[in-house]
């Protein structure tokens, strides 16, 4: 039941900050945060205390007859009449996801904090209900309430971009909308067609995810209806063939929107593959992995490189996450202990690393109005905070050892090489690809004359401390990762982590 | 006749009564207000008798009519339709209009056709309903013509449709006599024996008769490539009409062709079945296409109502392959998601306008989130359950059709649906997007400000809450369907 409760304190927080901007324009950013605190509140009690949530959740994990360590489990009738039913768990895996969409949620209130004063009610509104979505995606354990909560989360963040978005919003907003729903709806045949099969051959028509695991499908169409969900996930992900819309949304929107979408909305498509994709189409997967390793290989590279050729500085943040997203690809596939792992590690890692960046490369543009990275220079001796906090932070996100991204990568490259040689001995060049990409951000943006003559406050004490509390998570993953390690153990293990492909 | 007989005719008995009474109240006093009032008063009446029908067994009234489940339904939904209609007619002909009064009294004879199509299960009493709606509808698009300064081109529009619908009708009835002449019968289950015993030569003539009617149908379901009227007639017709056009005529006509298909076993004729998914994937392909270009919104909704009936088109189509309950049970929640769809989006377009000013265009609808909210709140939620994203009813319609397509296996049929929702979407959001814009800085005397009267209000906040409703809790809805199905 806490898990409702999380979706409907943002689902109500995002009204009240709507209704609260009648009575002045800075109340619904107050509303969204107690909302947020609140929401900040029940996952630590989840986290420290999850015995306390259990109750009568062993009950409903004996009936529904699934394997594995379930935290927090609710079960009601929806829609009988189709064999859909409100199923939400999180287990360790989940739990993270959704304790990382409560932080991020915090920092991207703290972005928009000084930034968003115009419609402000409205805002803060899609933000908790993207927020909310993305929960219920990560908690839904019915496909189509997961597909439901997939949808869901689309339309508010359309919104955040097409209303407080950058110069070329609309082209932004429209083709993140289309990429996303169009490769939802093949998910949506993927699952129609899955339920149905299931339902001929046991005649029980249900959508419950614990229930569809182990259905037999003929084996030329199992491997369709799993590109269907392979698609949309790979969409979210994204990989490269289909990840064209993600630098042109990150770009537009405003700061907030980004570090949801970079920190956050990416994370569902991986979270995909590994809850869904696999478990339900192993042999079909096993068949298709070596084809998605080599897309992560190519997203890793080809984005990477596409990164160098920037000079926008979001867009070139936009790749990188791409690029980034390419190693989680590659881990899921490589689908052994250490490489999943290495894909949740860098899941979490990133989120926290792509999201500090993209406030970063926003409060650059909220102060001197320009993402162009021809127009900076020379910024450490104007604001030396931010310089720092940048300096850090890109550093992070190129792998360096002791922080969090560095122990994802490294997993999964170790993981990937017992699989395949040569694919990883090509996304571990990406590593050295991206240290070139960081350098030159730092080199043009920080280091150089302060050609322009720009100057600007250096950060503010709401910036100052949203950095610094990514940044001690950062370290804490790079120092002692055994905390998320221990978590998501139980979760990849109930996932029959065996296949080899 | 019987005393249940005489309850299940009573929607029918009062809607005629009532435009009995608003022609005689007319001729004694023109009074806009008064009319409107009688006219709602008599539809609400004719709604509200459904509480006293118990149509659990199936009622053969006369040769010509049968009252079950099915058709109550139907004609329940043919009543919504035109209270909403008056509802928006108040505002639009009041101040800019002289004699408003007939306007009523054919929204109600038009009514009445949609109620007599959901009841018929006869080839006379279906020729009876669709004359009564088309002929009604002919003096409709025409309504403003007296008017100085009418907003569009009524003259045109109600002569394009005169002649358009004329010779469907035509090409119609002539089917109706072939399969008479072959069957010997007009009664739709008759048909189904009737047409087995027919000697094999002459199985033929049945079948051109089955298609020749339904080319009929299709024209007056607007499907491609009987639906080149359709553009013209909706951006003519005044507003009100518009939104009658898009439902009323609509919803009685699918539910008699449904009634037709089923009862008298067409789909035993493979040919038909094939007809119908050429019809089916041309207008999803199509009408979404050529939404895409428009600017105005009567002509964008027009050319997405055909690509909305494309896909109403492939649950029937299913029926051939999977039960009938699932089928019948998809088409009904679909049209019902489209019905209020349709009546919603209309309904702004129409708070926005009078009988001398339109404001259809695209631009006219900049910024209308920050100048109206609610008017934009009406309009966003139905442009999203057009598009079918959950929360809304769309989305549970647009799940039927995926779930009876891949039930009946029409893969080509899916793949297009997926093509045409794309598209869709993209013409969807280009109307949300204007109405986020900054308003247009030019605009004066908005006419998002002016204020309207409480009953269009309450036709829009229900159709908001109807579309949200069955989008998040459809499970009761759901069960009233199933049980229309036992009808067949």
């Amino acid at each position: 039941m806490i898990l409702v409760w999380l979706m409907v304190i943002l689902f109500a927080g995002g009204v009240g900050a709507w209704l609260a901007e009648s009575s002045g324009s800075e109340h619904p950013r107050a509303v969204a945060l107690a909302a947020l605190l609140l929401d900040l509140f029940l996952v630590v009690l989840m986290l420290v205390a999850p015995d306390s949530m259990g109750l009568g959740a062993v009950d409903t994990v004996a009936q529904l007859g699934q394997r594995g360590d379930w935290l927090v489990l609710f079960q009601s009738d929806w829609i009988p009449r189709f064999g859909v039913s409100f199923i939400f768990g999180v287990d360790g895996l989940g739990l993270m996801l959704v304790a990382l969409t409560v932080f991020l949620g915090l920092m991207a209130l703290g972005a928009a904090w000084g930034e968003i004063h115009e419609r402000s009610g409205f805002f803060y509104f899609n933000l908790l209900w993207t927020l909310a979505g993305v929960i219920g995606v990560f908690t839904a354990l019915d496909l189509f309430l997961f597909f439901f909560f997939w949808e869901i989360m689309l339309i508010p963040m359309y919104f955040i971009i097409a209303i407080w978005g950058h110069e070329n919003k609309e082209y932004a907003a429209m083709k993140f909308f289309i990429f996303t729903q169009v490769s939802g709806l093949l998910m949506l045949l993927s699952i129609l067609l899955l339920v149905y099969f299931h339902y001929t051959s046991t005649n029980v028509l249900t959508f419950s995810y614990f229930q569809l695991l182990g259905t037999q499908l003929p084996a030329s169409l199992g491997y369709w209806v799993m590109l269907g969900f392979f698609i949309a996930f790979a969409t979210k992900l994204p990989a490269v063939p289909v990840h064209n819309w993600l630098p042109d949304a990150h770009s537009q929107a405003p700061t907030a929107g980004s570090v949801i979408l970079a920190g956050v909305l990416l994370k569902t498509g991986a979270y995909g593959l590994i809850r869904f994709t696999i478990p339900l189409f192993p042999e079909a997967s096993a068949q298709f992995a070596p084809i998605a390793m080599t897309l992560g290989a190519i997203s890793i590279l080809y984005t990477a490189k596409v990164a160098f050729g920037q000079s926008d500085l979001k867009r070139l943040i936009a790749y990188t996450s791409v690029s980034h997203m390419g190693f989680v690809l590659l881990g899921v596939y490589a689908w052994n202990a250490q490489a999943l792992q290495g894909a949740v590690m860098t899941m979490l890692a990133h989120g926290f690393s792509a999201a500090a960046l993209f406030m970063l490369a926003g409060g650059l543009q909220h102060r001197i109005h320009t993402r162009d990275m021809d127009q900076m220079g020379g910024f450490w001796g104007v604001a030396p905070q931010m310089a720092f906090m940048a300096m850090f932070f890109t550093v992070a996100a190129v792998g360096m050892p002791g922080l969090g991204n560095f122990v994802g990568e490294f997993l999964v490259l170790l993981g990937s090489f017992q699989v395949s040689h040569t694919i990883t001995a090509f996304a571990a060049l990406g590593l050295v690809v991206a240290a070139v990409y960081s350098l030159i951000v730092i080199q043009k943006v920080f280091f150089g004359k302060n050609q322009h003559n720009h100057r600007m406050a250096d950060l503010s004490g709401m910036e100052f401390l949203c950095f610094s509390l990514m940044m001690i998570g950062l370290i804490w993953m790079g120092m002692y990762p055994q905390t998320m390690l221990d978590m998501a153990q139980p979760t990849l293990e109930s996932l029959n982590v065996a296949f080899n492909p | 006749m019987s005393s249940a007989a005489l309850i299940d005719l009573l929607q029918l008995i009062l809607l005629t009564i009532t435009t009995v009474v608003v022609m005689v109240v007319a001729g004694f006093k023109r009074d806009h207000g008064l009319i409107n009032a009688v006219t709602q008063s008599g539809l609400m009446a004719a709604l509200f008798v459904f509480v006293f029908i118990e149509p659990t067994t199936p009622l053969q009234v006369t040769p010509l009519l049968i009252f079950d489940e099915y058709s109550l339904f139907f004609a329940n939904l043919s009543i919504i339709g035109g209270i909403g209609v008056s509802a928006m007619a108040y505002p639009y002909f009041e101040k800019h209009h002289q004699y408003n009064e007939e306007f009523y009294m054919l929204v109600l004879c038009g009514t009445l056709g949609g109620v007599v199509m959901a009841a018929s299960n006869h080839f006379v009493s279906f020729f009876i309903g669709m004359e009564l709606v088309s002929i009604s509808l002919y003096a409709l698009i025409a309504y403003p013509l007296h008017n100085a300064k009418p907003a569009k081109a009524p003259l045109e529009a109600a002569v394009k449709y005169l002649i358009m619908s004329g010779i469907a009708s035509a090409v119609l009835l002539f089917g109706m006599a072939l399969v008479y002449a072959m069957a010997g019968s007009f009664e739709f289950r008759a048909l189904a024996a009737a047409t087995s015993a027919v000697e094999a030569g002459y199985q033929p003539v049945i079948l051109v008769g089955y298609l020749l009617m339904l080319a009929g149908v299709a024209f007056k379901l607007s499907l491609v490539p009987f639906h080149m009227w359709t553009p013209d007639v909706y951006e003519g017709a005044p507003l009100p009409v518009t939104a009658f056009l898009a439902t009323v005529s609509k919803a009685g006509m699918i539910a008699v062709a449904m009634r037709l298909l089923l009862n008298a076993q067409a789909f035993n004729f493979g040919e038909i079945t094939v007809v119908l998914s050429l019809l089916a994937a041309a207008s999803m392909l199509f009408g979404n296409l050529l939404a895409l270009m428009q600017s105005n919104i009567k002509r964008m909704l027009a050319y997405s109502s055909i690509a909305h009936l494309g896909y109403l088109l492939v649950v029937v189509i299913a029926a051939a392959a999977v039960p009938d309950l699932l089928s019948v049970e998809g088409m009904s929640y679909y049209m019902s998601a489209y019905f209020l769809m349709s009546l919603g989006g209309f309904a702004v377009v129409s708070a926005l306008s009078t009988a001398e000013k339109e404001l259809d265009h695209l631009l006219d609808f900049q910024g209308l989130f920050w100048r109206n909210p609610w008017l934009a709140a009406v309009m966003i939620t139905v442009l999203l359950s057009l598009a079918g994203i959950p929360l809304t009813a769309g989305f549970i319609g647009k799940f039927y059709i995926f779930t009876t397509g891949v039930e009946g296996q029409l893969w080509f049929l899916l793949t297009m649906l997926i093509i045409g929702s794309a598209i869709g979407l993209y013409y969807y959001l280009r109307l949300i997007y204007t109405m986020l814009q900054d308003p247009n800085p030019a605009l004066r005397d908005d006419p998002a400000k002016q204020s309207l009267p409480a009953g269009l209000h309450l036709v829009m906040a229900a159709m908001v809450l109807a579309i949200l409703y069955l989008g998040v809790y459809p499970t009761p809805f759901i069960e009233t369907l199933q049980s229309l199905a036992g009808a067949f």
